[in-house]
């Protein structure tokens, strides 16, 4: 019971605490928290209310049986992190050097052009 | 013959927190969250791809989505307690928390439905931009997921009444659980990432 409630007021804690941070940047005159302490700021909040979550209601890493949990949990993320950030890296990288000048140029200097 | 057949599924008494089932339950609940990183990174690459219409700034509610975390989060909370109810063996604490689960979960999605509504209405559905089909079919399948969830649960609830906790039961609820536990943390995401990004950043 105890587990559940720590849980659950940290993550309140945490929510509210990300929406605090968003309020006063989007609410105040001159810029308060510039963008990328903000971003690093909620997307802390984020990944330690996950983990709050993982221990607190999932019992992810409780227990001598759970170990299984654990490394199912982590081989998961990181075919989460390597699909995100492998679609944003790549897609990012398309748009830089994908401009319609340089794709015409790209196609005219191939075998053929177009 | 009901009899004989419950008692063959009671005969193989099921381990909530190590069985076999739970295991494979994680794998698929895994693979769904690979599915979400899919949906999550053609969010990231197009979100501002607005085609010139209104992006998040202009079309996120603060406060009601804080509002709509909030609920979700607690029916996390009640459905745990749900569980360990369920542990303890007492059927009607169970089947309460669980219902307090079911009231918050349809709040949740209540909200959801408004907002989508209100978008829709103001011209921006989900074929008005890349940003918007992104964003639609992101917050569109958690909610999916939510509704089928909140399905599971009222099927559980009848279960529970007609059944009561025999350890078959108890195995589903615990997946439930799991399942329920498993969207509050996708949402703490969309919460972050869509939300809050989308209007701070």
């Amino acid at each position: 019971m105890l587990k559940y409630a720590i849980g659950f007021i940290l993550s309140v804690i945490l929510t509210v605490a990300a929406y605090t941070l968003v309020l006063i940047h989007i609410s105040s005159e001159h810029e308060t928290i510039s963008h990328p302490v903000l971003l690093a700021a909620i997307l802390t909040l984020a990944v330690t209310q996950l983990v709050v979550q993982l221990i607190f209601f999932l019992h992810v890493g409780a227990g001598r049986g759970s170990g299984w949990k654990t490394l199912i949990f982590i081989s998961t993320f990181v075919f989460v992190l390597l699909i995100v950030l492998g679609s944003i890296w790549i897609m990012n990288h398309l748009n830089y050097n994908m401009t319609p000048d340089q794709v015409s140029h790209y196609l005219q200097t191939q075998q053929g052009g177009f | 013959m009901n009899e004989t057949l419950t008692a063959t599924h009671e005969a193989r008494p099921m381990n909530e927190e190590n069985g076999k089932t739970i295991f494979g339950f994680w794998i698929y609940l895994m693979t769904d969250l690979i599915m979400f990183a899919a949906l999550f990174a053609t969010y990231a690459v197009l979100h501002d791809n607005t085609f010139g219409g209104p992006g998040p700034e202009q079309l996120f509610d603060l406060n009601g989505v804080l509002f709509e975390t909030l609920v979700l989060l607690t029916s996390s909370f009640t459905c745990g307690l749900a569980m360990l109810a369920a542990r303890n063996g007492n059927k009607n604490q169970t089947m309460g928390w669980f219902i307090a689960t079911f009231v918050l979960g349809t709040g949740f999605l209540a909200l959801e439905a408004a907002e989508f509504v209100r978008l829709i209405a103001s011209g921006s559905g989900p074929q008005a931009s890349a940003f918007l089909s992104a964003f639609f079919t992101l917050v569109g399948t958690h909610g999916l997921h939510i509704m089928v969830g909140l399905l599971w649960m009222f099927v559980s609830l009848v279960q529970i009444k007609r059944k009561g906790l025999t350890p078959f039961v108890n195995s589903k609820l615990s997946r439930l659980a799991l399942f329920w536990h498993f969207l509050d943390l996708v949402w703490i995401f969309i919460f972050t990432i869509v939300y809050l990004m989308g209007i701070a950043i």
